[in-house]
């Protein structure tokens, strides 16, 4: 029940920022609709490319468009206030709390999460399906794997967001880390190019590393290109994330309070 | 008279800068990896138009090299211009935190402290990859001295573009203070828009991003004349010599609202 309290307050705090969000929406969009036409211009040339038709190419920029901010690709969110909290000390407060530290971030980044998929992943979702021809999930089924697969991106990418901050802890400062994370979960996550399109051993490393379970992943289950047996096993490679960096954080958690000394006074 | 006066505001500017540098220098590996990993991000958005080419021999009858000079010079303008002046974003803080009145009340002109506030030298990490991308693609040009006039005056105006752009939809927060994303639609979705060929885009939209978002002339018709190429959209060829009319125009329009917005703000009053 504290941890629906919590992301609860996650979303109302994020919902203050009406213009922000409008403005998000507006800037998803204009993104979503350039690559469109590129990714159309692309599928015109080649049109199997991937194994993706043109309809998946502009349906996969659309869904790239609305889980940016849901998944925070580009870092931040509620990690954000981890590692300022752990920058100036805060964060002992927390961690004398009778609440896990990573439950309680994780409680805090779903809320926050849902409010951006409402907002910033249903309002460019809207503007695609008007301008382009974009499909929806072919079944009932696809569209309750696509939700379950949609909560285990954010936690994945929770995770690792979690690790990142927790770098603040010997660093100080996370900025430095967070950018070279995003840099490896924009281009590994599928955001800027569809895997399907990574050639030989890149593919096959790219779709084994965490990050593919960001976009690639719910992308593949949205577009039904995973059925039966393999669809489990998509989800279940997210899964398989979402555990091991889940209790790398719990890890990295234990050695930061053991080792280093909280600053402030 | 004006000309010592813009000098004088140019060493104020590098005098915050380096201050903003030092600073940063205090948490050396943050520094480090800041810069490495912005070098990074734009250095594998390059790398997913190299995979996009292995499925494609040419994109809208461009082929990679070609891309790549579009590519490069859109993002070494906008690099140039982000260096240069993209604190100008921050806007919105500045005014909801109160650092705005506290600027206003030195002698040195508000855009300038507002361009030199929080200088990161990790844009530096865009700059390089953008000048290597840019100079690899042209190895591929057949160089002529009216070719490498329109290459330089492509790449000023590109940057005073870019830099209309920041200022003038960062103006945006004189009104709605958490607007900060509304600007980059129009400056990193500039950019985006300029590293594809144009004529992927329907002709409506080639004649926007020419007469109101003028980024048509960042890259698009001066490359068009490097590459030697008639324009597919059919537009006059004049426009392959505008782009310095369409820089100076833009900055010019930025200006005004930048005045405008300095005018409209009455502070949050606390």
């Amino acid at each position: 029940m504290l941890h629906v309290a919590i992301a609860t307050r996650a979303f109302r705090r994020y919902s203050t920022y009406r213009a922000a969000t409008l403005a998000g929406i507006f800037t998803n969009s204009v993104f979503g609709i350039i690559y469109s036409f590129a990714y159309l211009a692309v599928w015109r040339a080649n049109p199997t490319a991937g194994g993706y038709d043109a309809q998946d190419a502009v349906t996969y920029v659309w869904l790239g468009q609305a889980l940016l901010m849901t998944i925070a690709l580009w870092g931040g969110g509620t990690t954000d206030d981890l590692a300022e909290r752990i920058r100036t000390g805060d964060v002992a407060i927390d961690l004398y709390r009778p609440v896990g530290l990573v439950g309680w971030y994780l409680a805090s980044d779903l809320g926050r999460a849902a409010y951006h998929l409402l907002t910033r992943g249903v309002g460019p979702t809207l503007i695609g399906f008007l301008v382009f021809d974009i499909s929806l999930p072919s079944s009932p089924l696809n569209a309750l794997a696509f939700a379950v697969s949609l909560v285990l991106a954010v936690v994945v990418s929770f995770a690792i967001r979690f690790l990142v901050a927790s770098t603040a802890f010997w660093l100080l400062d996370q900025s430095g880390v967070k950018v070279m994370s995003g840099a490896f979960a924009i281009f590994f996550s599928g955001m800027m190019l569809p895997l399907v399109l990574f050639p030989g051993w890149l593919g096959t490393l790219a779709r084994a590393l965490p990050w593919a379970s960001y976009v690639q992943v719910p992308a593949d289950v949205w577009l039904g290109k995973h059925t039966g047996l393999d669809l489990l096993a998509a989800l279940g490679f997210q899964v398989m994330w979402a555990v091991v960096l889940l209790a790398a954080c719990q890890g990295v958690l234990r050695l930061a309070t053991r080792k280093v000394v909280v600053q402030g006074g | 008279m004006a000309e010592p006066r813009a000098v004088l505001h140019l060493r104020t500017y590098l005098q915050i800068a380096w201050l903003w540098i030092r600073a940063a220098w205090q948490y050396p590996t943050s520094f480090v990896l800041l810069a490495v990993g912005n070098g990074l991000i734009t250095g594998l958005d390059f790398v997913g138009l190299w995979i996009m080419f292995a499925h494609l021999d040419d994109l809208a009858g461009f082929t990679l090299h070609e891309v790549a000079l579009l590519y490069g010079s859109a993002s070494l303008a906008l690099a140039i211009a982000d260096t240069a002046i993209g604190s100008v974003e921050r806007i919105g803080t500045y005014i909801r935190t109160g650092r705005l009145d506290q600027m206003m009340t030195k002698p040195v002109p508000l855009l300038v402290q507002v361009c030199a506030d929080q200088f990161t030298l990790r844009r530096l990490g865009r700059l390089t990859q953008a000048a290597i991308v840019f100079g690899w693609a042209c190895t591929y040009v057949d160089w002529t001295p009216t070719r490498v006039l329109v290459a330089v005056s492509m790449l000023l105006s590109g940057g005073l573009v870019f830099f209309g752009l920041f200022v003038g939809f960062s103006c945006v927060q004189f009104w709605t203070t958490d607007a900060t994303e509304f600007a980059n639609a129009f400056t990193y979705g500039g950019a985006t828009v300029t590293q594809y060929p144009l004529n992927i885009f329907p002709r409506e939209v080639i004649v926007g991003l020419t007469f109101v978002i003028p980024v048509a002339f960042v890259n698009w018709y001066p490359c068009l004349y490097l590459l030697g190429r008639t324009d597919p959209a059919g537009m006059p060829e004049a426009f392959q010599f505008a782009s310095p009319v369409a820089g100076v125009l833009t900055m010019a329009a930025a200006l005004l609202v930048w005045r405008s917005g300095v005018r409209h703000y009455t502070s949050t009053g606390s």
